[in-house]
């Protein structure tokens, strides 16, 4: 099962090289990992995307993660109301007769041309998973030639605490 | 009691707040932790500390290679219980010591491991004797450091001892260019330590336990499975009068023998691969596992779809990551064990009425008890585990390597008291009993220490005598000679057709010889008949001995759970 979770950690030197490479001695399939400073310069936001076997492999990923020093706090939203975005950059094959017809299908999904080169054209687009996805399927049939995607990032709507204030982690809670 | 440091001069150091070197803070730094010995080895990238060393008098012991140097700061560490401490250069050096500190984290050793590292303006560029030991220890590590400021330094080190010492112990690695060492900062080492994302849970919950007091009434086969996480947090007084209180069997891991006294009529042995019939028996037929400080390693286990099938299980860990990881746990406690086993006591639940389980558990004892067969006149390395427990009365501290003399010395060495069995159990790492003998020792100086080790594993760290002879220390070290990898000898005999391919040593070096160029007493013994006096001779004599034991070459460890098999379904347990 597909999972999100979100990470806050200390913005220090090795800790992207700490997480992923827990993720990788502890055969954790990862699919996606993105991460930035927050609001606080001295913290970082990760989001990972992680496929599970069951509910046992999901407690085994975030337990380990809390037991890194460096991680703050640990939090499946998967099933929350979250907002989540990805980013994509979409280089498609695009004659000069293609070109209005590419801007259109790139209207309703709030797309846009970043880059026109002589025989292509570069998409940007914002959104959830499905919605790049989307995109990129009907792109296919002009034959894309670069394929940049983020992964996503995320967290939950609404009001937030600040990672400071956050109750010590015990798998009671 | 820690080291007063002193100027050459001999006037006291006063440290708080003083302007001094990144090598001369480490070591203030140390001994404000107490720490009273370093195990440790120099070269180019950590001299500056190793010149503090020499100018502040901290005691250091020089091994004759890395690896020895952190096996006997674990040795120290797992008797003591206070964090071992091990220095050594950059590059090589501290790829030497990558082995002994996946020991540790495995075994949950408290360390702090401080390695040199090139300066910081050659980080990155292949200098010489340079290794990325930050990015290598990594997965070995509880936590690791490299110091880029010197200003870092005091809060480093102070983080270091905080993380190796509290929740479930651990190495912690602090990785120091020499630029930094040399480099002057203010030492300030009164703060506090401020990691919010570092928060162990010590106290159990209360309705936990509860639900734990409650599931005891209801049992009517429960067990207990005692783990070293028993003996890290110092609760094996609080397991005997736990135990005692609701008359519950303890079976205990490899790591967890001491945790319960090894002679005590509910002592069930060890539970495992080569565990005792009863110990194994009563996993499987248990309702009520209550795992204390144990992580269902699977050398205790077997087979996990045969692992306690009829058993509600309650685990109790510190490291919440580890309930839950191998086995499905009905009842998680998360929280220290001493607290754990303190709040079980005070809850004074009805201890559950187990009259007949305590019947077939005795019965289990009575018909299938560890066994050898006395034969002609060769020396049986089980008599001879069984000789040393004698002599010894049980107050020696134990040291091992890896292997069937591991194995024999846990099953035939009754271990009555917490904090006299050092071994590796995790990792299973060979070349660690020696030199984690000579830290026992450190550790503890007034006491018999007793290295039990494989003619194979000793060779693997034998240069360490070199500190026996220099300092005399009274280690006595008894070779379990079968001239063979006997535990891989045995696996190729039982899974491999008996192809003995590469574990047989045709030719063995003269051991007493050995010694004796160590200016070490040497004995060799092969007459069964002369091991008893040899061995009083030996524990009787004031400094290190070696005595070289050729025992009967093809014995096996029995009884054995075959790889993929369960609990009952242990082979060898009788004659």
């Amino acid at each position: 099962m597909k999972r999100t979770i979100i990470a806050t950690v200390n913005n220090t030197s090795g800790v992207m090289n700490r997480i992923t490479g827990l993720f990788a001695r502890r055969h954790f399939n990862i699919e996606s990992i993105t991460v930035g400073m927050t609001e606080n310069p001295s913290v970082s936001r990760m989001t990972f995307v992680v496929n599970v076997d069951d509910q046992r492999g999901l407690d085994q990923v975030i337990k380990q993660l809390n037991k890194q020093v460096d991680v703050l706090k640990v939090r499946d939203i998967t099933d929350d109301a979250i907002v989540a975005r990805e980013l994509a950059l979409i280089k498609v094959v695009a004659a000069p007769q293609h070109r209005g017809e590419i801007s259109a299908l790139a209207e309703p999904f709030r797309a846009s041309i970043v880059d026109v080169g002589r025989e292509s054209v570069t998409l940007q687009v914002t959104g959830d998973q499905q919605k790049v996805e989307a995109l990129i399927d009907l792109l296919k049939p002009y034959g894309i030639k670069e394929l940049a995607r983020t992964g996503i990032t995320a967290f939950k709507r609404g009001t937030k605490k600040s990672v400071f204030e956050s109750p010590k982690y015990s798998i009671i809670n | 009691m820690s080291p007063k440091l002193k100027k050459a001069d001999g006037r006291e150091l006063k440290t708080e707040n003083q302007e001094m070197t990144g090598s001369s803070m480490l070591i203030q730094a140390l001994a404000r932790e107490k720490v009273d010995v370093i195990f440790g080895y120099p070269g180019g990238a950590i001299l500056p500390t190793y010149d503090e060393i020499y100018r502040t008098g901290i005691r250091h012991i020089l091994a004759r290679h890395e690896q020895g140097a952190i096996h006997a700061a674990e040795g120290y560490a797992r008797v003591s219980g206070k964090p071992g401490v091990c220095v050594v250069t950059s590059g090589p050096g501290a790829t030497n010591v990558v082995t002994g500190i996946a020991d540790a984290m495995i075994d949950s050793l408290p360390m702090v491991v401080i390695t040199g590292q090139v300066a910081t303006s050659v980080i990155g560029t292949d200098a010489f004797q340079e290794a990325d030991v930050v990015g290598v220890t990594m997965p070995i590590t509880k936590h690791n450091f490299q110091v880029r400021d010197v200003e870092e330094l005091p809060r480093i080190i102070k983080e270091a001892f905080h993380i190796a010492t509290t929740g479930r112990p651990g190495p912690v690695l602090i990785d120091l260019p020499k630029d930094v060492s040399t480099a002057s900062g203010f030492f300030n080492y009164d703060q506090d330590v401020d990691l919010p994302g570092y928060q162990p849970t010590v106290t159990p919950n209360k309705h936990q336990i509860k639900k734990l007091v409650e599931a005891v009434t209801k049992a009517d086969k429960p067990v207990i499975l005692a783990g070293a996480g028993v003996l890290h947090s110092g609760a094996a007084k609080e397991l005997l009068d736990y135990v005692e209180q609701q008359k519950i069997p303890v079976s205990s891991t490899l790591l967890g023998l001491g945790a319960f006294p090894g002679n005590h009529e509910l002592s069930l042995g060890m539970a495992g691969m080569h565990g005792t019939y009863t110990s194994n028996m009563a996993l499987h037929e248990t309702d009520l596992l209550i795992s204390i400080g144990a992580r269902f390693d699977d050398r205790v286990t077997g087979n996990l779809k045969h692992f306690a099938p009829r058993a509600k299980i309650a685990h109790i860990d510190i490291d919440p990551a580890e309930i839950g990881k191998n086995i499905e746990t009905s009842i998680p406690v998360v929280g220290d064990a001493k607290e754990a086993l303190r709040m079980l006591f005070e809850a004074k639940g009805t201890p559950c009425d187990c009259t007949q389980w305590k019947e077939q558990l005795n019965e289990w004892k009575q018909e299938n008890p560890l066994w050898y067969k006395e034969e002609g006149n060769s020396l049986k390395p089980q008599r001879l585990i069984e000789m040393i427990y004698e002599e010894t009365k049980g107050e020696a501290v134990v040291t091992t390597d890896v292997g069937q003399h591991q194995m024999w010395a846990a099953q035939y060495y009754k271990f009555d008291k917490p904090n006299c069995w050092v071994t590796s159990g995790g990792l299973g790492t060979m070349g660690f009993g020696f030199p984690s003998a000579i830290g026992a020792q450190f550790a503890e100086p007034d006491k018999q220490v007793v290295a039990v080790l494989g003619d194979a594993g000793f060779q693997m760290t034998a240069q360490e005598m070199s500190i026996l002879q220099e300092l005399n220390l009274p280690v006595k070290i008894i070779l379990v000679n079968n001239a063979s990898l006997g535990m891989v000898r045995q696996w190729q005999q039982l899974f491999y057709e008996e192809r003995y391919s590469n574990s047989l040593f045709p030719i063995q070096p003269d051991f007493v010889k050995m010694a004796e160029a160590y200016n070490i007493k040497g004995w060799k013994i092969e007459d069964p008949n002369e091991m008893q006096g040899a061995l009083k001779e030996a524990l009787n004599y004031e400094g290190p001995v070696l005595m070289d034991c050729r025992v009967h070459k093809d014995e096996n460890v029995y009884p054995m759970i075959a790889p993929g098999k369960g609990h009952h379904e242990m082979e060898g347990v009788k004659p």
